[in-house]
């Protein structure tokens, strides 16, 4: 199957983005295709490079860029969404007269077009949120 | 044509409480440049989203109910609204906004959007798309 | 065209799970997942609304919220996350109850 999958909520705050990550861990497992992973609502907040949790839990923005990177898997943070919530990369730090970028490893920042175009090319579309 | 999905968003929140209501139809607005065959369904608290006459200035938030007239120029046409919510709540057709769309193809004919139907219909209505998508 | 419906909250915080429950058709399957798990206990009274479903609930949250599988409404099937995978292959789409 080609997976797109949607996570609504930010890390730690809600269970979401936790079961996004176990359930696409099993996907890739089972051998399927994650097409991309949408980071919507406050699940923006999950591709911020500057969070440190604590060492005897989950280091749950890591755990995203560790996975992106061996499964070459597309995260994408919303434009609007992450404005909004101040996740900032170099293109939107410029746009914006911003003084800092905070997106972590493996995410880029892209427009709604990309959970639809999602939605389009998947076989399954399976949405994480509150 | 396989390129075409059944695409339905499904709002079941109040506005202004949460941002998903707001959120969820910046996703509608977007969708309509992809050509897909798009619904929306209003059930549970989304119903809420449609009263008309919401004030916005006491809580310094942007009024975005306008945006709901709009979706006839985007080609949105069929937007289901589920009867028991709608009963649950103490409401009627008349407490919500009366939406429209121009068809075209009998001389910009203006027709009602707002499907008013049952909870089972509305479950058959889910039951014919390929994607759904919840905020 | 089955839909596996997902149902996250507790049915005694919330109305999800009887939003999900009344729409569902013969064919569907609900899945428990998060705080959802707690509408599966036998002895809760929100366990009447998922009778006569395809009710299957995800195992880590059970075990997670210390809820053994003995104190379960019979006829529940506990998946772990590569079931979970299944269900979304096995059923045409997914309707989450946010």
């Amino acid at each position: 199957m080609k997976l797109t999958i949607q996570v609504n909520e930010g890390p730690y705050q809600h269970q979401s983005a936790d079961t996004a990550y176990h359930f696409a861990k099993a996907a890739l497992e089972k051998g399927h295709e994650i097409f991309r992973i949408f980071f919507y609502h406050d699940g923006v907040n999950n591709g911020t490079r500057l969070t440190t949790p604590p060492q005897d839990d989950r280091n749950i923005v890591a755990r995203w860029t560790e996975l992106a990177q061996a499964h070459d898997i597309d995260m994408v943070v919303c434009v609007a969404a992450a404005q909004r919530r101040g996740i900032v990369d170099e293109g939107e730090a410029e746009r914006n007269g911003k003084d800092a970028t905070n997106i972590a490893p493996g995410f880029r920042i892209s427009g709604l077009g990309q959970l639809v175009e999602g939605g389009i090319q998947s076989d399954r579309l399976i949405v994480f949120g509150d | 044509m396989s390129d075409t999905k059944k695409f339905l968003f499904i709002n079941r929140k109040a506005p202004y409480g949460t941002i998903y209501a707001w959120e969820s139809l910046e996703v509608v607005l977007i969708s309509a440049a992809f050509e897909q065959d798009v619904s929306l369904a209003f059930m549970d608290d989304g119903v809420y989203q449609l009263l008309k006459g919401q004030d916005t200035s006491g809580i310094g938030m942007k009024n975005f109910s306008p945006t709901y007239s709009a979706l006839g120029d985007y080609e949105i046409t069929k937007i289901y609204v589920e009867k028991e919510s709608l009963e649950e709540r103490g409401l009627t057709l008349d407490d919500l906004q009366h939406l429209v769309w121009e068809d075209e193809d009998e001389d910009y004919a203006e027709k009602d959007s707002i499907r008013l139907v049952s909870r089972a219909e509305l479950g058959d209505v889910m039951a014919e798309q390929d994607v759904l998508f919840n905020f | 065209m089955s839909i596996l419906h997902l149902v996250n909250k507790s049915p005694y915080e919330n109305s999800n799970l009887n939003s999900a429950a009344a729409i569902m058709k013969s064919d569907d399957t609900l899945l428990l997942i998060e705080d959802g798990v707690y509408a599966a206990v036998k002895s809760g009274t929100a366990s009447a609304k998922i009778a006569g479903h395809k009710v299957s609930v995800l195992g880590p949250d059970l075990a997670a919220r210390g809820i053994s599988e003995d104190k379960l409404v019979d006829g529940v099937a506990v998946i772990d996350y590569a079931g979970f995978v299944d269900l979304v292959e096995t059923n045409d789409k997914v309707q989450s109850w946010l």
